[in-house]
């Protein structure tokens, strides 16, 4: 319905007056220190006196963008797609915590940022007792723990819960019905298969492993890609030239970090048409991915800033702003 | 059938009400949420968005005056209403009235979609407000043509015995 987020896009595009833009990141990245990076993040409005430490200031401007989402959308359960990452995150440390009868709390990502609550989720593990976990959750996780159990490869067991996360993502983002979402669960999935298609070229993984590893999605055969991956670099590259990410050759070849970078980008420029568009979700789903495009960056520059690496090393992972 | 003709006159008086009625209702409505979501973080943008809320509102003003115009023609209002009027005589007041019931409504929400769009551009360049006024006003020429055909017809309207 058109109506259904006229209000909340109109709030949108007075935060959108507020994100950062290329100049700015121009001058973050000039800054001389990292103190003198935090002035000019505080001259825009980021709350850097609380805060602790880059991580702690960069959790409370998501936390930000999440409570100002969460004003405007009764229904939050449409951008679980940009959260399920986490939650499967979550189930991998759970299962090792409980394989090793450990606990690492600063293994889990916050309850805020995901769809399910860590806590519940260790306990399950811990008792072996999938069936508190959510339905779609309960055969990949008792297939990883089992792995992990019998083989002890923890490998293996991130790869199944890895494919599991993609899928998922995938299927939520189809679901949406909404082009910026779709491509982002597009985008995440054949990125993920790329870059775990070179690191298997490069370890020398069989055809089984990739075909364990690779998750379906629309712009990629992983059939093609996975056989591509048992042959050679060359081949990958030969077979991507065919795809829609021909222009990311060069990136994959320089390194994995410069494909991030692309792929981030590409997701940039898909959404930039949504500052135009006064309807649907879409914007709404754009200034989450420019917010946190916005806070990759800045963690890009404060540790560049903190670990006082020259200004091209830096620029080089700097991603392309949405304004 | 008597009194038909007279049924088919009134029912034009409601539609050119009720239809350009309800696309400026909804149409207000719309422009009204963005309005609201503009003036929630730049309240100094009140009488700004408020200009460009209103903009789609006069088709419920052009339907009502269609509607009353017809209700004067038939007598329903000061005087009394012909009873005996031809089926041919109602149906062309009903034909009358379509423009502006009809062409009021989808225009209301066309200017409805263009006054949310520049309520968004005047949130990002308040300079910008006189630009943003003409692109709804834009699609009040239809309207008004609309009015213009719906008027002219009903008083041929009258001439017919």
């Amino acid at each position: 319905m058109a109506e259904q987020y006229i209000y909340a896009v109109a709030r949108v595009r007075g935060k959108e007056l507020a994100l950062l833009n290329g100049s700015f990141m121009e001058t973050l990245m000039a800054a001389k220190d990292y103190d003198e990076a935090l002035r000019l993040l505080s001259d825009r409005g980021w709350e850097t006196d609380g805060a602790s430490s880059p991580e702690a200031l960069l959790k409370a401007e998501r936390e930000k963008t999440w409570s100002f989402i969460e004003e405007l959308v009764d229904d939050m359960s449409v951008f679980d797609v940009f959260l399920y990452a986490n939650d499967y995150h979550n189930l991998k440390a759970a299962i090792k915590d409980a394989v090793t009868y450990n606990d690492h709390p600063e293994a889990y990502i916050d309850k805020e940022q995901c769809t399910m609550d860590p806590g519940p989720l260790k306990e399950a593990l811990r008792e072996h007792q999938f069936d508190l976990l959510p339905e779609d959750m309960r055969e990949v996780a008792k297939e990883a723990m089992e792995t992990q159990l019998h083989t002890g490869d923890g490998q293996m067991t991130d790869i199944i819960v890895d494919k599991a996360a993609l899928t998922k993502i995938y299927e939520a983002s189809k679901k949406t019905k909404n082009e910026i979402l779709e491509l982002y669960g597009e985008l995440t999935v054949a990125s993920a298969d790329i870059k775990t298609a070179i690191r298997a070229n490069r370890t020398g993984k069989d055809l089984p492993f990739l075909k364990k590893a690779l998750a379906d999605c629309d712009t990629l055969d992983i059939d093609r890609l996975a056989n591509a991956a048992t042959d050679s670099l060359d081949a990958i590259y030969e077979y991507l030239e065919r795809t829609d990410y021909a222009d990311a050759i060069p990136e994959i070849k320089k390194s994995p970090s410069s494909f991030e970078r692309w792929c981030d980008n590409r997701v940039i420029d898909a959404m930039r048409p949504q500052i135009h568009n006064p309807f649907t979700i879409g914007p709404l789903a754009a200034y989450i991915l420019a917010r946190e495009n916005e806070i990759k960056t800045v963690r890009i520059i404060l540790s560049g800033k903190l670990n006082d690496l020259p200004e091209e090393q830096i620029r080089e992972r700097v991603r392309e702003m949405y304004v | 059938m008597s009194g038909l003709g007279l049924f088919f006159a009134i029912l034009g008086a409601a539609l050119a009400a009720l239809l350009a009625g309800m696309g400026s209702a909804r149409a207000v409505g719309m422009a009204g949420q963005a309005a609201a979501g503009v003036v929630t973080d730049q309240p100094d943008m009140f009488a700004r968005v408020l200009i460009l809320q209103l903009l789609p509102g006069t088709q419920g003003i052009y339907g009502l005056l269609i509607a009353f115009v017809t209700l004067l023609n038939l007598g329903v209002i000061g005087g009394t209403p012909d009873a005996g009027m031809s089926l041919l005589k109602g149906l062309a007041y009903l034909g009358a009235c379509l423009p502006m019931a009809v062409v009021g409504y989808f225009s209301a929400i066309a200017q409805a979609k263009a006054a949310v769009a520049s309520i968004a551009l005047v949130s990002k360049r308040p300079d910008q407000f006189g630009k943003s006024m003409l692109f709804p006003a834009m699609v009040e020429t239809y309207a008004i043509f609309a009015l213009l055909i719906s008027f002219l017809a009903l008083l041929g309207v009258g001439n017919i015995g």
